[in-house]
């Protein structure tokens, strides 16, 4: 008895010939682009970054146009000028991710996470205080901003997708141009409405109903696609047991969709953390600690790195660098936590 | 032997009603009205910055919008002369956002078409983080690093434009300054707006209905036959809300700016040249020693802004939904 096996095949795999010939071309390019530079006037690492792929189209295009002609050519051009649209863009990233590390780190010491500017100030040698205060500031400012804006985000996401009532199309619209809001309009905002209006002065509270503004949208839009997640078969159920809406939402879908509001929550922080502009009307700039959130200026690490970034001396600007390299630190960090609940929220469906 | 038949007890019968319970009424009650905090917070805005800025826009009425002098002079009597004019700010602000859309929203499509018909999906998903993680850096960093790392490299490339295409005018420079040019702003801008121009793409081009995709290639087309006979023409009406949701972010863009940009009141197109402006950092600009009748002037200018981008973001989501929608 004799047993026919099936060899599988993957016609649409690229074979061996056709990988050999891919890495034989970049290689010639590679020679090619080194070899321009060596021998006309041309220099630096943009010269030798076009022209490997100059020199790659133009290799790859020879190995090509026996087999498919001018549209062969035509359609590894397309490959290549796609694959440099992202490689530019992700060597953005990398420049300013290299430049706030490399610059960063070298005004790190104890003394910057630990003490404040009281006596110090942005002129002298580093090691002398540091931007504790500014941390903290910082915190108590997303403190009351998630305070106030992450139940107004949530609720008006539970309104379109539980309640669907008839303004839903008007309030997604609106939410969608509210997050288009520039950050100075909603200082200015502030200033204008209460600041002039009241006895209130600039204070970490402000601030915070500043970046609220802000910060609603963002809450809003996440919060409003991970409800949209939620199986619908899960309300159904609830609804049949005979619960009443309320508890449908507030013990099923809320807390199946827990993980992902978090992950709207930190995204909304991730927005705010680092906006300067609303800040300098709201709650004005501070040396040292000041844990009374309703009254007095605030130190805040945007203010501090603005101030560095103005003051122009070489102490000033290291000081902004290691300013900005905690703050993304941090931003990194809550990156990183949405990213892990908000795919452990997906994977659960 | 007899079974005693149990009584028969008809319970009441049930009331059957649509009529929602207290605690769901009280529930839909919130929710709906925090719901309209949008609405409210949105309104607030236009109201308070308009009260604000009224003295200021009665004065200078539709000058405001089209003179660009900016000053607050006294006359003999000691009183003080106000000339507050956003022109040359206006302009500006649109020459560097037209700057940066020149440059993002060709990287953005490429890197939305490489996302989504080129990568493998390993590199897809790190360069799917990488440009997550750029719209979430502050954008105060894309000051500091528009400053002290762009900058250098950026005015070069500003010295070899003016050489080959100095004879264009908006190339040309009256003095041979180039750093804080808009040209510079408006790199720095692009790089802020990539993000948004590459995710809206992307999500606009992974839409594409599978179905014209598949008759594409069995048609015999190659890839790029198919994203530029299918792919393109489904998507354009989403790569242009993109970009308009760019604009709208370039237009309020404030830090950034302001840390690359030499702000003055004199309207200029030739970008390359050290001088422009933005009506969102001369707010902050002016905004230290500012004296009553300017704090007003400022709230106006800040009303105008808030309109244009919310004209402009209004326009952009309805073109990206129509066009979403579309493919569904």
């Amino acid at each position: 008895m004799s047993t026919t096996s099936v060899k599988q095949v993957r016609p649409w795999a690229p074979s061996v010939t056709d990988r050999a010939m891919t890495g034989l071309s970049v290689v010639l390019a590679i020679l090619t682009a080194v070899i321009i530079v060596a021998v006309t006037p041309m220099k630096g690492k943009l010269a030798y970054f076009f022209l490997f792929f100059i020199a790659w189209f133009v290799i790859d295009s020879i190995f090509v146009v026996r087999k498919m002609g001018a549209k062969g050519i035509r359609d590894g051009l397309a490959a290549k000028v796609t694959l440099l649209g992202a490689v530019i863009v992700s060597m953005a990233v990398f420049s300013i991710l290299w430049a706030t590390i490399s610059r960063g780190i070298k005004g790190l010491n104890l003394a910057f996470v630990t003490q404040n500017m009281r006596n110090a100030s942005m002129f002298d040698p580093i090691g002398k205080g540091g931007i504790l205060h500014a941390i903290l500031g910082t915190l108590m400012l997303i403190a009351i901003a998630i305070i106030i804006s992450v139940p107004m985000g949530i609720l008006t996401a539970l309104y379109l997708t539980e309640i669907k009532g008839k303004a839903s199309g008007l309030i997604q619209f609106l939410v969608q141009a509210m997050s288009g809001v520039p950050s100075v309009v909603a200082g200015l905002f502030i200033y204008a409405a209460i600041i002039l209006n009241t006895p209130l002065r600039s204070s970490a509270f402000l601030g915070g109903l500043a970046l609220t503004i802000l910060m609603v949208p963002t809450v809003t839009r996440t919060a409003q696609e991970v409800l949209n997640l939620v199986p619908r078969d899960l309300r159904e159920a609830g609804l049949a047991m005979g619960a009443t809406q309320w508890k449908t939402v507030a013990l099923v879908v809320v807390p199946a969709a827990r993980s992902g509001l978090i992950t709207a929550t930190i995204l909304g922080v991730a927005r705010i953390a680092g906006e300067t502009a609303p800040l300098l009307f709201t709650v004005g700039v501070f040396d040292s600690y000041n844990f009374n959130p309703f009254k007095g200026d605030q130190g805040t690490i945007p203010t501090v790195v603005w101030r560095g970034l103005l003051g122009g001396t070489p102490e000033s600007v290291q000081r902004a660098w290691s300013a900005i390299f905690v703050l993304l630190v941090v931003v990194l960090i809550m990156f990183v936590l949405a990213r892990t609940l908000g795919s452990k929220a997906m994977k659960k469906k | 032997m007899s079974v005693a038949t149990p009584a028969k007890v008809t319970p009441p019968a049930r009331v059957i009603t649509t009529k929602p319970r207290v605690s769901d009424q009280i529930f839909r009650g919130i929710v709906t009205t925090f719901s309209f905090s949008a609405l409210v917070i949105l309104s607030l805005i236009a109201l308070f910055l308009f009260l604000k800025g009224f003295n200021t826009l009665k004065e200078q009425g539709f000058g405001f919008i089209t003179h660009f002098e900016w000053s607050v002079t006294q006359d003999a009597a000691g009183k003080d002369v106000t000339h507050f004019g956003l022109q040359a700010m206006l302009v500006g602000t649109v020459v560097i956002s037209f700057v940066a859309l020149f440059i993002a929203v060709p990287l953005s499509v490429l890197t939305a078409l490489f996302l989504t018909f080129y990568a493998p999906e390993r590199i897809k998903k790190i360069l799917v983080t990488i440009v997550d993680l750029m719209a979430a850096f502050p954008s105060i960093l894309y000051g500091l690093w528009g400053f002290f790392v762009l900058m250098p490299m950026a005015e070069y490339w500003a010295k070899l434009i003016h050489k080959w295409l100095g004879w264009i005018y908006i190339f040309d420079v009256p003095q041979s300054v180039y750093t804080r040019s808009p040209f510079i702003a408006g790199i720095v801008l692009s790089v802020m707006i990539i993000p948004i121009i590459t995710s809206v793409s992307r999500e606009v081009f992974s839409q594409t209905p599978l179905d014209r995709v598949q008759a594409a290639y069995a048609l015999g087309a190659t890839k790029w036959g198919m994203i530029r006979a299918v792919v393109l023409p489904f998507g354009a009406g989403g790569v242009v809300g993109g970009s308009m949701l760019g604009l709208g972010r370039a237009f309020g863009e404030t830090v950034a700016v302001f840390s690359v940009l030499n702000i003055v009141f004199r309207t200029n197109f030739q970008i390359l040249f050290t001088q422009g402006g933005n009506v969102a950092s001369m707010i902050i600009q002016k905004w230290g020693e500012a004296g009553p009748a300017e704090i007003s002037a400022l709230m106006a200018a800040g009303l105008v802004l808030f309109i244009l981008t919310l004209i402009v973001n209004f326009l952009a989501n309805a073109v990206v939904n129509r066009t979403v929608k579309s493919g569904r």
